[in-house]
């Protein structure tokens, strides 16, 4: 075929190619990265005489090889899509938010809270919406409160936000040890229970419960959001340099402010997608680290929202594989961190590769 | 660069067809499980904590002798969905066709949930919690520990010299609350001079604020320590770097502290284990509830430690052979913080009764406050 091709369409394949080109490092890297990780990781599990083949086996077999092992990673990743979203968003205004789990605690709290004394005399209805504004809101003024203090008091986002997460835990542990705390459980301190009715049930068909769809649909928005609305343009360029969008007069504080609330809102659903379909109250198990893995997905994703549900499929189904790992082959439940944080790792290093392999560059025709 | 943009393709399909070939070999070569019995249990830390998870591994280990019998294991599980997950891929992906859930929060929803949603596999839960009504293929079973530590109370009412004894607790919850109550009467009816100086941590696991609660309670003078938390570890260590003697909780304790321990309160799961895979094996049911202290072997004492004098073994002997028999603990008179009567005088209650289970106070010579 090559030999027939006419010189004008070689001109145009080898442009195709030169987009091609640019457009797969964004792609190529990120997987060679995982795959280099994979390897290193391998070494590793020889060095404790365990076989890399039957790991990876299991970590299949386990996050993806049946039709229970889809749904388990899913439900897995619902709550990390949230939370990766509550880093993502800031990240584009040149933020490192890490105090997401502070307001998925505070998100899934407000949503019991406000749930409680409504059951009695309130349909499901309205309480459903109630809690899912009252969680978002929760999140966002915890989040947007780390923006106000970052913009207007000059305080480091990520020393802030990380602070205010063990706020947010003392606060919860103070009302669900006090005041709002169920009596006829005398052993495990909670709020009373939301009532079944109140309770958001899985998705048809499946058992992973709605906080999946609503992480899609928020990564979505979000994309569209940065990529195609002058607010998004605005935000990037405060993120490319602050001064100059201050020179622009564009409104830097209200940017900071508003994305971190948005970023904030995010995580507080996940707390109440938490209550809402799992838990049906609150109470210590909302401090279960989404939150935290939620910055490692969205740093695996390159900030990038539409890469966040990819990226959080695969880290649910390694947390969904975990067990299998654990049983079949005898491991400590730490291996599985020990392959997290050599992606994370990796994949960091990979990120000074962008623009210096020839391979991705243009050739030019 | 047509020829390089080939040999790139050829590269690239090669190595798809590689993978695809790779994966399909690898899917064949998983084990298949085990025939007879697959027991699936979940702990919520580590197995080898030095407290609860470790109880349970100790007897899960011990299970594993059983012929016929696989028992396969989860560690960190968080009460959360993660939880119900695993016991779903158990049930999936092993075969498990009983699973000991062994954190207090993993009832609520979730064993009552797979319970419902599996009714062929049998659940049991380390927890007074199944009631008439959930579901008859869930069940809860329970060893009461306070016995334990009440002989405790005994051995380290005989061993302090302050009369001030130290105790690190988490939360102050009902089962918190009567092994501190029940090691507080051990200590007085053997010194009714001593007091108990309770410090609650608020956590189930926080050992830097339990490595402060040790060393206060020792600045403050108590020579004996113990403790209700997750893993007793730090409190141990502390108190024996600090020539402190000490009693232990959940498991043994005693490798920890080889100068100064006297002997613990110790869960001893394996004979519940053991007997409802025997049970299972002869096809018979399962009771949905089961508790006991030392009258079934569900609790026992850690063999006494280089801490423990001659007296103290004795008193603590005889203590343990007494509540083995059925001979109440809470003897009257026995008096709330707040002075009302908890047991008047001449009275006594079962080691069993159920009002004890609601236990929100402490008695009388326990300084500490539960708020």
């Amino acid at each position: 075929m090559a030999d027939t091709a006419a010189p004008a369409n070689g001109f145009a394949l080898a442009e195709t190619i030169d987009r091609f080109r640019r457009s797969s490092e964004f792609v190529v890297i990120p997987v060679l990265a995982l795959i280099a990780s994979g390897l290193l990781f391998s070494i590793f599990l020889l060095l404790v005489g365990k076989s890399p083949v039957e790991f990876f086996s299991l970590v299949w077999r386990g996050g993806f090889g049946t039709a229970f092992s889809w749904q388990n990673t899913l439900v897995r990743a619902s709550p990390l899509i949230l939370t990766a979203l509550c880093v993502a968003i800031p990240a584009r205004l040149g933020m490192t938010v890490i105090g997401g789990e502070g307001a998925l605690v505070l998100g899934g709290f407000a949503a019991a809270a406000i749930a409680i004394p409504m059951t009695s005399w309130a349909s499901p209805f309205v309480v459903m919406p109630v809690m899912f504004l009252a969680a978002a809101i929760a999140g966002a003024f915890w989040i947007g409160a780390v923006g106000w203090l970052r913009h207007y008091r000059g305080i480091n986002e990520t020393i802030s936000s990380l602070l205010l997460f063990y706020i947010a835990v003392s606060i919860l542990n103070f009302f669900v040890e006090g005041a709002l705390r169920d009596p006829s459980d005398p052993n495990k301190p909670s709020t009373a229970p939301i009532g079944a009715e109140n309770m958001i049930g899985p998705i048809p068909g499946t058992s992973v419960h709605w906080g999946l769809a609503a992480g899609i649909v928020a990564c979505i928005l979000v994309w569209i959001l940065m990529n195609r609305t002058t607010f998004g343009f605005a935000a990037r360029v405060t993120g490319g340099n602050v001064r100059a969008a201050q020179g622009q007069g564009l409104p830097v504080g209200r940017l900071v402010v508003i994305s971190c609330a948005l970023a904030g809102a995010c995580a507080g659903l996940a707390g109440y997608f938490e209550v809402a379909a799992i838990h049906g109250k609150a109470n210590a198990s909302l401090i279960a680290g989404y939150g935290f893995t939620g910055i490692l997905v969205s740093f695996l994703a390159r900030h990038n929202p539409l890469a966040i549900v990819p990226v959080a499929i695969l880290l649910g189904g390694i947390a969904a594989s975990g067990g299998l790992v654990q049983r079949r082959m005898d491991l400590p439940d730490a291996t599985v961190l020990v392959l997290q944080g050599l992606m994370f790792v990796v994949l960091l290093v990979s990120e000074t590769m962008y623009g210096r392999l020839a391979i991705f560059k243009p050739k030019g025709a | 660069m047509f020829t390089r943009k080939f040999d790139r393709r050829t590269i690239l399909k090669g190595a798809g067809i590689g993978a695809l070939g790779l994966s399909t070999g690898l899917s064949s070569i998983l084990p298949a499980r085990a025939a007879g019995l697959t027991i699936g249990i979940l702990y919520v830390g580590p197995r080898d904590d030095f407290g609860w998870n470790q109880a349970h591994a100790v007897a899960a280990a011990a299970l594993k002798q059983v012929p016929d019998v696989t028992v396969i294991e989860e560690e960190n599980v968080p009460e959360t969905i993660s939880v119900a997950q695993s016991m779903e891929s158990m049930i999936n992906l092993d075969g498990a066709s009983l699973i000991f859930a062994t954190s207090f929060g993993y009832y609520k929803p979730f064993v009552l949930d797979m319970a419902a949603k599996f009714p062929d596999v049998k659940f049991r839960h380390a927890a007074p919690l199944w009631t008439e009504g959930d579901p008859a293929n869930a069940g809860s079973y329970f060893g009461y520990l306070d016995q334990a530590h009440y002989v405790d109370g005994i051995a380290a009412g005989l061993s302090t010299t302050t009369n001030k004894l130290g105790f690190v607790a988490a939360k102050p919850i009902g089962t918190v609350l009567r092994n501190i109550n029940s090691f507080a009467i051990g200590v007085k009816k053997v010194n009714p001079a001593a007091t108990v100086q309770v410090i609650f941590t608020g956590e189930w696991s926080m050992p830097v604020r339990e490595a402060e609660a040790a060393n206060a309670l020792i600045d403050a003078g108590c020579d004996v320590l113990t403790c209700h938390v997750d893993g007793p570890k730090v409190v141990i260590e502390t108190a024996e770097g600090r020539g402190v003697k000490t009693c232990g909780h959940n498991a043994s304790q005693a490798p920890l502290a080889p100068k100064g321990f006297i002997t613990g309160a110790e869960y001893k799961w394996e004979t519940i284990y053991k007997d409802y895979a025997a049970k299972v094996a002869a096809g018979e049911d399962l009771p949905n509830f089961i508790g006991g202290g030392f009258d079934k072997d569900f609790v026992q004492s850690t063999p006494y430690g280089a801490g423990a004098s001659p007296e103290a073994i004795a008193a603590a002997d005889a203590a343990r052979e007494e509540v083995k028999a059925g001979k109440p603990i809470f003897v009257g008179p026995v008096k709330k913080q707040d002075g009302t009567d908890l047991v008047a005088a001449g009275a006594s209650l079962d080691n069993y009764d159920p009002a004890l289970d609601q236990t929100d106070y402490l008695i009388e010579g326990v300084v500490g406050s539960i708020t």
